[in-house]
């Protein structure tokens, strides 16, 4: 019981820091089911290939020991480069792969995205080579600042990564709640229908909800590489499983849940893996997730839907 | 519901009709009469019944199906099909199996043989899969790990693992009976689920299967006294020397041997997925799949199905992990993973889901093209036989225009190899056809291919970046219509010969994958019935 004490605060911070993360990846997920009722599998790749394009972009800026600009540009840079790369990326896939299939049955979508995934993670493959690459993230923020809190070690890069997370969901409930294409994206999700006959221009609404979500993947993606250093080419796929466990916590659909998704999956993880057992800190998600969906199948925040008929 | 759906249904079927019409002008007498699709007396009245089952039916959709077998026996080559169709299936069947059977008589080495016998597997696991996903249209991504299960059982129960050596045919049983189980007690809570939640649970099952696998080395259960964490799959270094399969005292050793075995349990179970699937449980099968709603509506029992579908599924699944456990002897963890759940995906999607002889087809050609892409010869062969085919299928009709662009890429192709070749030779190779090409004979072919191309010297950095700008242009050259496809054609084409051979060729196995992967997404685009599937014209 001491050592549960004692260990807690710690497993809490590193819970929050993950969760941040998951929410950010789940958003995605959410988005888009909300909008076209579809599984973007691909979303896990789009978030593996943000990780890949903030490597590059730190590659560039730190080619030897030293930094060319400040550090706090660096993160910038990173952020904004993965964010507008994964954006386009993610409305690429929509009008290659979802678009034609809007009328097909529901199996099509859900194998193309499968295709799509399974492409984006053998190209990386293929041009990446399989070898891990790494952050430098001490040259960004050095180790040794951090913050003893309650006997917790915060370091600031789990700071900056729950900041950055905040900040980007603040910025995303601002968007749906208070902008036109908010309001446009809300409305077509509802209903799909009724919204094009109220002039809203649904293509370009799912466009941007495309966009906004890989955008969010991608930054996720800078995050996850600032924290862990380690990023390869099959990153993706587990995050991606995390992330839709998120949202499907939360309620799929449901912007609030997968932010609430992604809290709750990433305290489970780390209090499930640092008192129960690190070896299946992968299997505790989807334990909980089977479990939640048998007990209440809409998630935490999702409202009840009767089938239309 | 009905209402809708039969007249957004009657709306298509007119569209359909104007476009056939304007190829055909018998058809443009015929008008359009408007009567709708009545699917409600479809169901009911029992689809076993020609006549019935055209019962209300727009008149040009019922002829469907007489105008398909018209078209299909014009020319020599539509005479041999209807020929060919005129056999009984039952005969056409055996007549396959017994052709499959000689492969070890006629194949020149082992290596065929243990082909065909992974052939003969996935066709297996494709048949089972095919029971789930595709006739009863669950989404079960979760599917290899009830592969995994079975083989993991083969392995336990008969190996020195924990030094139990029970036979073949108890294990057998028991696998399928422990998997099938296992699939109706993941079914029955699961199944209250909609679609993507059952996607998403059943993919969270077979993630903590493999998880399992790769964990349950070090067990500690101290409650039971033990010493020492207990082994129980081994880990990562898996389970290896697996007992041979001993049938009625005769051990089976060799690759032809366990080929056969194989083969054995692929017509058993073909067998039993074909009944199935004209029985009355496949109907209601494909009832559910296609409406959940209006099959419960009907009377169908839609949970018990559902369970029963992923019973069946997974069984199969099961039986299939004994017989690769015991053919490979020994099991490891990636031998479960999601690529071969892609895999077998991509094998019933080519061939068209929900068909048997779909499934079947497309489970032959997936797991026999990639070891074909293995050989640089073959590889290249099917590659250039595979472009050019498909330009002449694209422009059959206008083929002085399929030659026009094949032109141009040559002419593109000499035009660079000159400029850059002569502007910067030291950035360019000059190979030489390896040995093992210059034997083929193709060898003409491949030489002048590798005196056209450029080939840069630093292949690796060159090919990683023209691979991504190739995928690219040709995303662009999807988006644009008309003279300008036609115009870029010609050097996306050229890119990508470039990047096939300065890239692709080298790494195989990734090829392999990316081209399975394209070739999920252009199916579901173009062809989402499959290769052989027919596009169905009453789509509601």
């Amino acid at each position: 019981m001491d050592i549960f004490l004692k260990e807690l605060p710690q497993q809490l911070v590193n819970g929050l820091t993950l969760g941040a993360v998951y929410a950010l990846i789940a958003l995605g997920y959410s988005m888009v089911y909300g909008i076209l009722q579809l599984l973007n599998f691909a979303h896990g790749d789009v978030y593996m290939i943000g990780a890949f394009v903030g490597w590059g972009v730190f590659a560039l800026l730190a080619p030897g020991a030293a930094l060319l600009v400040p550090a706090w540009l660096v993160i910038l840079l990173m952020l904004l480069a993965a964010m507008l790369a994964c954006g386009l990326l993610g409305v690429a896939i929509e009008w290659f792969a979802y678009r034609p299939l809007r009328t097909a049955p529901r199996i099509a979508p859900l194998i193309s995205a499968l295709g799509v995934s399974f492409f984006l993670e053998n190209a990386v493959l293929l041009v990446m080579s399989a070898r891990y690459r790494t952050y430098r993230t001490g040259m960004l923020i050095p180790s040794s600042w951090n913050v003893t809190f309650l006997g917790a070690t915060v370091s600031f890069t789990r700071i900056l990564v729950i900041a950055v997370a905040g900040l980007l969901m603040l910025a995303l409930h601002y968007l749906v709640q208070c902008t036109r294409l908010g309001k446009a994206m809300r409305a077509t999700a509802q209903d799909r229908e009724a919204a094009a006959m109220m002039g809203v221009d649904v293509d370009q609404v799912i466009v941007f909800t495309f966009f906004i979500g890989s955008a969010l993947g991608g930054a996720a993606g800078v995050l996850v590489g600032v924290l862990f250093t380690q990023i390869y080419h099959f990153m993706g796929f587990t995050a991606g499983l995390k992330g839709f466990t998120a949202a499907v916590l939360g309620g799929i659909g449901n912007i609030p849940g997968a932010m609430l998704g992604g809290l709750v999956l990433g305290l489970v993880e780390s209090l499930g893996s640092g008192f129960i057992s690190p070896r299946y800190k992968d299997g505790i998600a989807f334990v909980v997730l089977i479990l939640l969906l048998l007990v209440r199948s809409r998630g935490l925040l999702g409202l009840k839907i009767r089938e239309k008929v | 519901m009905v209402g809708l759906g039969a007249a957004r249904g009657g709306a298509q079927t007119h569209h359909t009709r104007q476009k056939a019409c304007s190829g055909r002008a018998e058809h443009d007498a015929r008008k359009p009469k408007g009567v709708f699709i009545v699917r409600c007396a479809q169901l009911g009245m029992g689809a076993g019944l020609k006549s019935l089952s055209e019962f209300g039916r727009d008149e040009w959709v019922a002829r469907e199906e007489k105008r398909r077998q018209d078209g299909a026996s014009r020319g020599r080559l539509g005479l041999l099909r209807q020929a060919w169709q005129g056999v009984d299936s039952r005969l056409r069947w055996l007549a396959a199996l017994l052709l499959a059977t000689l492969v070890p008589l006629l194949a020149s080495n082992v290596y065929v043989v243990q082909v065909a016998g992974l052939t003969g597997l996935y066709v297996i696991l494709a048949l089972g899969l095919n029971v789930v996903a595709g006739l009863g249209g669950l989404l079960d991504l979760g599917y290899v790990a009830f592969y995994g299960v079975g083989a993991y059982l083969y392995a336990l129960l008969a190996s020195p693992q924990f030094g139990l050596h029970w036979p073949f045919l108890l294990i057998l049983p028991l696998a399928v009976a422990a998997v099938a189980l296992l699939g109706f007690l993941l079914g029955a809570p699961s199944l209250r689920l909609r679609g993507d939640y059952l996607a998403i649970v059943t993919l969270g099952f077979g993630q903590i299967a493999s998880l399992l696998f790769l964990n349950l080395d070090r067990v500690d259960l101290p409650f039971l006294g033990l010493a020492q964490p207990l082994n129980v799959t081994g880990g990562p270094n898996g389970i290896i020397n697996l007992d041979s399969i001993s049938l009625l005292g005769l051990t089976v050793r060799t690759p032809a041997g366990y080929y056969e075995l194989i083969l054995f349990f692929v017509a058993l179970v073909f067998l039993a997925v074909y009944h199935l699937d004209r029985s009355r449980i496949g109907r209601a099968w494909r009832a559910i799949r296609e409406d959940e709603l209006a099959a419960q509506t009907m009377g169908v029992d839609v949970r018990r199905l559902k369970l029963l579908a992923f019973a069946v599924g997974g069984s199969i699944a099961g039986a299939a992990g004994v017989l690769f456990a015991a053919w490979q002897g020994s099991v490891f963890p990636p031998n479960f993973d999601v690529s071969v759940l892609i895999i077998l995906y991509a094998m019933i999607v080519l061939g068209g889901v929900g068909s048997v002889s779909g499934a079947i087809s497309g489970a032959v050609i997936l797991s026999i093209l990639p070891e074909a892409l293995r050989s640089p010869t073959l590889a290249r062969l099917l590659f250039y036989g595979a472009l050019i085919g498909g330009l002449l299928y694209l422009y059959r009709r206008q083929w002085q225009r399929g030659l026009l662009i094949l032109g141009s890429v040559a002419a593109l192709g000499i035009v660079l190899k000159v400029l850059l070749g002569a502007l910067e030779p030291a950035w360019f190779l000059h190979p030489q056809l390896a040995p093992s090409l210059a034997d083929s004979a193709l060898a003409p072919f491949f030489s002048l291919i590798n005196a056209w191309l450029l080939f840069p010297r630093n292949s690796l950095t060159v090919g990683n970046v023209a691979f991504v700008l190739t995928v690219l242009a040709w995303l662009a050259l999807a988006r644009v219509k008309g003279r300008a496809r036609e115009i870029l054609l010609a050097p996306a084409l050229y890119a990508l010969i470039f990047v096939w051979e300065t890239r692709l060729l080298a790494d195989p196995s990734v090829t392999r994958m990316l081209i399975l992967g394209a070739v999920l997404v252009l199916m579901m685009n173009y062809r989402p019935q499959g290769l052989f599937g027919q596009k169905w014209v009453q789509r509601t």
